[in-house]
């Protein structure tokens, strides 16, 4: 089955990011095709490429980076969600005169529009949320 | 008044949060109104708490948030009329129909399960 995401909770305030990732683990390692991650409402800061927890716990970021790189899973973030969070690419960054980012590829800054068109184009979307 | 308020469409937004307090229930909204912008069919389900986002009267506060009441009114200019209210969360919160912001489909657990089925994708906020 073709799968899709949406992850809303804040990585380490909330078990929602930890429970998406087991559970996107799990879908690929069964040979189901997970699509995308979308990221949405607090769920945003799991885009944080500055993210440096301790290293007895799980890197969530890094986990997300490798299931894009493994089995090439979108990571996209919710641009309006991110914005207001703090959450810019370089070019949004530009864009508001800031000196630094903090997204960077695979995450990708989209519209919420992507997220309907998930909601269509694949068998299940499954909502993470705390 | 009759209520037209289908139980079958593209889109099931579950709303679980009160107005204030969280962007919960904005960006729930925000999610309902692009679908509705791309032509998808949307019902909303105002469940627990996410009930008090329709009682009447709701003010932006001083906090500088721009509240949800607002958002509500437009809900119909994006043909999303298709609205459900969770029953015993109405009555635990002491709230009846008359004193909802619009008008919506009272909801018992029969009719959320029917709602949960008769939509294509569900989103929960």
């Amino acid at each position: 089955m073709r799968y899709a995401l949406l992850v809303e909770g804040a990585p380490y305030s909330s078990q929602a990011s930890h429970s998406a990732l087991r559970f996107a683990t799990t879908l690929v390692a069964r040979g189901h095709q997970l699509v995308s991650v979308f990221f949405y409402h607090d769920g945003v800061y799991n885009a944080a490429r500055l993210a440096a927890p301790p290293q007895d716990e799980p890197h969530l970021y890094d986990a997300w980076r490798s299931l894009h790189a493994e089995h090439g899973t979108e990571l996209q973030v919710c641009i309006a969600a991110a914005l207001r969070r703090g959450l810019l690419d370089e070019r949004e960054a530009e864009r508001h005169g800031k000196s630094g980012h903090s997204v960077e590829p695979p995450f990708e800054l989209t519209g919420l529009g992507q997220l309907i068109d998930l909601g269509q184009g694949v068998d299940r979307l499954v909502t993470f949320a705390p | 008044m009759a209520i037209s308020s289908p139980s079958t469409g593209d889109l099931l937004v579950i709303l679980r949060h009160p107005p204030h307090g969280s962007s919960w229930l904005r960006e729930g909204l925000d999610a309902a109104l692009v679908a509705a912008a791309f032509g998808q069919s949307v019902s909303l389900l105002f469940q627990g708490d996410g009930v008090l986002a329709l009682a009447k009267g709701q003010q932006t506060g001083p906090l500088g948030q721009k509240g949800t009441a607002a958002t509500l009114d437009m809900l119909s200019m994006y043909d999303i009329d298709s609205l459900h209210v969770e029953e015993t969360a109405l009555e635990r919160f002491g709230l009846e129909a008359k004193q909802l912001q619009l008008p919506a489909r009272i909801a018992d657990g029969d009719s959320i399960s029917h709602l949960l089925a008769g939509h294509r994708l569900v989103l929960t906020f």
